[in-house]
């Protein structure tokens, strides 16, 4: 294998996970953008949703595309679900009472996950049957093609939702500003719902495509998943969703590239580390609109 | 209003849940829905009888004089659960059959079991709730960091232990000071045992002429294994061409899997878990690295990890071959009548030897005629455990337990293979 | 609130909670000498000592600063592997090395503190949590393979630092959980502790007064760094093993669920949480599968209800107990807690 090969395929690598990563991370901003909520609970709905694609597939034999909309829309209801028992009672409360609250949920779906389904990882059967396929004497794991397009697909659909339809423009309002907005005959509480439901939309079409990269489920795997992407949105502008997926794309790259050269040990702190340089030399991420404190 | 709404809801999730934990575990057999039958913690020094426990299931024998405590610990709950249930039910197992055979001298064993949760100050206070309730003797732990942490408890108490699954050389053996614990035993390998065992049966039966590594970081199971095998490797004369590493709870080695097929290996040692072997396994076909995986005994299991095409050929060492002897098949019959199949691995038939060497011992130390949890019975019971282990054998030694100067079983090693997506035993070695 | 004339004087005050606190030393330790308290219970009492100190140096951070650092265990980590590495090398016997071991550990710790908390505390809430985050699970990767880099053996990697002299004791345990208590106390009633409280309330308000944000934050920060290094070097003569693994961002969690129950800024409050939480898994083992499904109910439950802990910022005092009984109060007895320690 020549270097250059090298090189690519290890790109390719890259992209793969940060596409992940990107879905992830829109759902993160979303909310962030709306409520300014670290919704810590994301990436175990993630966790969810494979499990759902699991149970599907493995205990009631659906066929996959069943099993992509069991997992879609179980993260959907659980999101609004969340919202609605755990976030919704605390509109108005101190933001540090919601975080807690946010890891409170966090953490009980990955205890009861553990409790159901018993702390080793279920193995979850092949969603897609792709053969690899070449291109200029390189070759391309089928799904890795699959993820790199579904993620670009669900991206691009969510960009003209969020841009083009009175949904988006009520989103975009509230985050803006929600008493404005509130003024101006915006539903509040629809909006946050829907943003609730788009986010997690999105993460159940992450777990989805996690699943077909790496099948199996397991309790605690929406934690590190959640962080990483987390760190995406971060590092694009929390709030921004072309900065969540520069982000994403940026984390998985970044991964790959200090994998290859043979530090994998330290890839989780390099991670953090990025992140701890991006809020000190700019907070508000690379596409992220500077703010400013209120009196 | 609203957050009395947020209550019922919050109830009914965690009602939902836990009925749901009932319902899927009947799903999955064994696993999570095996709740441990522990001890509640009953007063420390209450009367035996008091206690819930396994000799308590038995009629009454009127020739009973007593019974003789044995501790058994691990993580029942959590992360690490597989392991811990297997060694509670593989030693348990073999103690209610000597019980209802009528126990030893007239005496029943009875098992005080408690969980750790994996943690090792658990593990401590754990263990040191057992001594208060007077155990002789102890079937653990599970985990190796968990285990050295009670061997610091235990070795000062002169408290006989035997571990059916901690593998690293630290947990009888204290380099720095040059003792060996002479109160700990174990059933099962340590870990360079194995890296050098694959390093050599790819060198002179697979003919390997260079290898590949990747191991996880920071689980000192696999780098155990990986410097031992790396180690071999340089002594037989096999190139090691890449060494990789990962982290805990990664998914994605396709980076490392890369720079392995760059450097072009005849094969490539992976001592990791069989969850971890799986992926790793099947992003290797991915990425168009065909070679065989090597791997030690934490693979067992992988077959459900991986599909059969990407694991054919791949082989790895075990202390436990499953179905290969008539006394392997009677163990493994009654485990599962009992248990389920869910948790039969190698630390069950690990830990059943165990309990069969304790007992073996329990029956040298009774003819002292010393009183159970007496510092002169568990000497004798040490004693016992050295004296008596080469004449017992066991599921995964038929051979029998002698110890080397180190307390580690001195046994061979059993080389398994995938084919057609089962894993079968190959030969031993 | 209350008027001076309703209250014993401070040093009398101080002098019987000292000579209580003494008389509980001295009672516990002779029955743990004599045999009274099995081995056992003394093990859980210490480690309740242990959670106490942890408990009560996050609620600095979390109750009386008003931040919230999720990478609490990581603290503790550095001030353990410090106190470990020290006790481990040193050649004076353990009983004047541990004090010392203490004291590094802390210092350590607080030195960490120093260094994460200058960058960290210019960000707020959410940020900080996160960034806070980012450098435990950094200290554990740290922890984990700085062996590789340094080329000799400091931390052990994965396999653990192995053979710390066990040296924590119920006594020395309790006289550093009452040290740190005290030492918490006083300077939450000093003028430091007055403007850390302050930037809580109001940081743009307490800025303009003149308090230097990030002096004070830093000091707040720095002390719940250093008792959790205490906490650590304790936890390490306690278990005689370390491996990073335990210091993860769990272990984070469920010291921030000991404060938060107990009630942020209260200390009675974290004192008592992590004695309950502490024991209460011990004696009910059999429950003790279903705890963590408990504790992340607990969270939400508690946010949701009663968002600022069972004691809110309820602070129990003997001398204002004692204050009332002798001068009398038209008011009602508010002392329902019981002594704290």
């Amino acid at each position: 294998m020549s270097l250059l090969e090298t090189i690519f395929r290890q790109i390719l690598n890259g992209l793969q996970s940060g596409s992940i990563y990107a879905l992830v991370a829109l759902g993160y901003s979303m909310v962030y953008g709306i409520i300014t909520l670290l919704n810590f609970a994301h990436g175990d709905i993630i966790m969810v949703g494979a499990y759902l694609a699991w149970l599907a597939m493995a205990r009631l034999a659906l066929n996959p595309i069943f099993a992509v909309l069991v997992a879609v829309l179980g993260c959907t209801i659980l999101g609004m679900a969340i919202e609605k028992v755990a976030y919704k009672p605390l509109r108005g409360s101190p933001r540090i009472s919601l975080l807690i609250t946010a890891i409170g949920v966090s953490y009980f779906l990955e205890n009861a996950a553990q409790m159901i389904f018993g702390a080793s990882s279920q193995s979850i059967p092949a969603i897609i049957k792709l053969r690899a396929i070449t291109l200029g004497g390189v070759q391309i794991p089928g799904t890795a093609l699959v993820t790199l397009l579904t993620a670009g697909a669900s991206m691009a659909v969510l960009t003209i939702l969020v841009n083009h339809t009175r949904m988006g423009r009520a989103m975009r309002a509230v985050s803006e500003d929600t008493g404005a907005a509130q003024l101006m005959g915006v539903n509040i509480s629809t909006t946050i719902s829907f943003t609730f439901a788009l986010g997690s939309a999105l993460a159940g079409i992450g777990s989805v495509l996690y699943s077909c990269a790496y099948p199996q489920a397991n309790p605690t795997m929406g934690a590190m998943l959640g962080l990483k992407a987390f760190v995406a949105a971060v590092l694009g502008g929390i709030g921004s969703l072309p900065g969540a997926m520069v982000g994403g794309f940026a984390i998985g790259l970044a991964e790959a590239f200090v994998s290859a050269v043979g530090l994998s040990a330290w890839k989780d702190g390099v991670v953090f580390a990025i992140l701890i340089v991006v809020l000190l030399v700019r907070p508000t991420g690379l596409l992220g609109k500077p703010m400013h404190e209120k009196v | 209003m609203k957050k009395a709404i947020a209550l019922v809801l919050v109830a009914c999730m965690a009602a939902s849940m836990f009925a749901g934990c009932g319902m899927v575990s009947s799903l999955l057999p064994g696993g999570a829905g095996d709740k441990a039958t522990d001890n509640p913690a009953a007063g420390a020094t209450a009367t035996p009888a008091g206690t819930e426990t396994s000799a308590g299931t038995q009629t009454d024998n009127p020739a009973s004089t007593g019974t003789i405590k044995v501790g058994i610990l691990g993580p029942h709950t959590g992360e690490y659960a597989v392991y811990g249930l297997a060694v509670k039910n593989g030693a348990t197992l073999y103690i209610d059959k000597v019980n209802a055979e009528g126990g030893i001298n007239g005496k029943q064993i009875e098992i005080v079991a408690y969980d750790n949760k994996g943690d090792s100050a658990e593990a401590v206070t754990a263990f040191t709730k057992m001594v208060d309730e007077g155990i002789t003797a102890l079937i653990g732990d599970v985990l190796t960091g968990n285990t050295i942490a009670v061997v610091g408890e235990a070795y000062p108490i002169g408290l006989p232990m035997i571990t059916a699954s901690a593998t690293a050389a630290a947990v009888t053996y204290n380099a720095d000071t040059g003792t060996v614990y002479s109160n700990v035993f174990r059933t099962c390998f340590i870990d360079p045992f194995q890296g050098e065992k694959m390093a050599q049966y790819a060198a002179d039966v697979l003919g390997a002429k260079s290898a590949a590594v990747i191991c996880e970081t920071g689980n000192d199971y696999s780098e155990g294994l990986a410097d031992a095998f790396r180690e071999k490797c340089a002594a037989l004369g096999v190139n090691v061409v890449a060494s990789e590493g990962y982290s805990k709870g990664d998914v994605d080695f396709k980076s490392q899997l890369t720079n392995i097929a760059a450097a072009a290996p005849d094969v490539v040692f992976c001592p990791n878990y069989y969850e971890d072997d799986g992926l790793i396994v099947t992003q290797a076909r991915e990425i168009g690295l065909a070679v065989p995986f090597l791997g030690g005994d934490g693979w067992a299991g992988v077959k459900d990890y991986a599909s059969a095409e990407d694991l054919e050929g791949c082989l790895y060492c075990s202390a436990y071959a499953p179905g290969s002897s008539d006394a392997v098949k009677a163990f493994e019959a009654d485990y599962t009548a009992k248990y389920g199949a869910d948790s039969l691995n190698m630390f069950a038939a690990t830990s059943y030897d165990a309990a069969m060497v304790l007992v073996a011992a329990l029956k040298k130390a009774e003819e002292t005629g010393e009183q159970p949890g007496s510092e002169a019975y568990m000497q004798a019971v040490i004693a016992g455990i050295a004296s008596e282990g080469p004449s017992v054998a066991g599921v995964t030694s038929a051979a029998g337990y002698t110890f080397d100067a180190y307390n580690n079983p001195m046994k061979d090693a059993v080389i398994m293979t995938v084919t057609g997506g089962e894993e079968v035993f190959k030969q031993m070695y | 609130m209350k008027t001076k004339r309703n209250r014993i004087p401070t040093l009398l005050g101080y002098a019987i909670n000292l000579a209580l606190f003494a008389a509980f030393l001295i009672l516990g330790d002779g029955l743990i000498q004599s045999g009274a308290i099995s081995k056992y219970y003394s093990k859980v009492v210490m480690l309740i000592g242990i959670n106490v100190i942890l408990a009560v140096s996050l609620n600095v951070a979390t109750g009386y600063l008003g931040q919230l650092p999720l990478g609490h265990a990581g603290f503790m980590a550095v001030g353990a592997y410090a106190s470990a590495i020290f006790m481990t090398r040193t050649a004076l016997p353990a009983s004047p090395a541990f004090p010392i071991g203490i004291l590094i550990g802390g210092a350590v710790a607080a030195a960490f503190g120093i260094i994460i908390g200058i960058p960290a505390l210019r960000l707020r809430g959410d940020y900080l949590a996160i960034i806070t985050l980012g450098f435990g699970e950094i200290i554990r990767v740290v922890l984990l393979n700085i062996d590789d880099v340094l080329g000799f053996t400091l931390t052990n990697g994965a396999a653990g630092l192995q053979n710390i002299p066990k040296a924590t004791t119920f006594l020395n345990t309790f006289v550093c959980v009452g040290l740190t208590c005290f030492l918490i106390h006083t300077m939450m009633k000093s003028r430091h502790g007055r403007a850390i409280l302050a930037l809580r309330d109001n940081e743009i308000a307490a800025d303009s007064c003149g308090i230097n944000a990030t002096y004070y934050k830093t000091l707040g920060f720095t002390a719940s760094a250093f008792f959790a290094g205490v906490a650590g070097a304790l936890y390490a003569g306690y278990i005689g093993i370390l491996n990073p693994g335990g210091f993860g961002f769990m272990k984070s969690i469920e010291i921030l669920v000991m404060v938060v129950l107990g009630g942020m800024g209260s200390m009675v409050g974290s004192v008592l949480s992590a004695t309950v939480l502490t024991a209460v898994p011990e004696l009910l083992r059999a429950f003790a599968g279903y705890r963590m499904i408990v504790y992340a109910l607990l969270l939400i439950v508690v946010m949701i209800f009663k968002p600022s802990g069972l004691m809110g910022t309820y602070d129990f005092s003997l001398s204002r107990l004692l204050g009332k009984l002798f001068y009398g109060s038209s008011r009602k007895k508010q002392g329902k807690a019981g002594d704290a320690r």
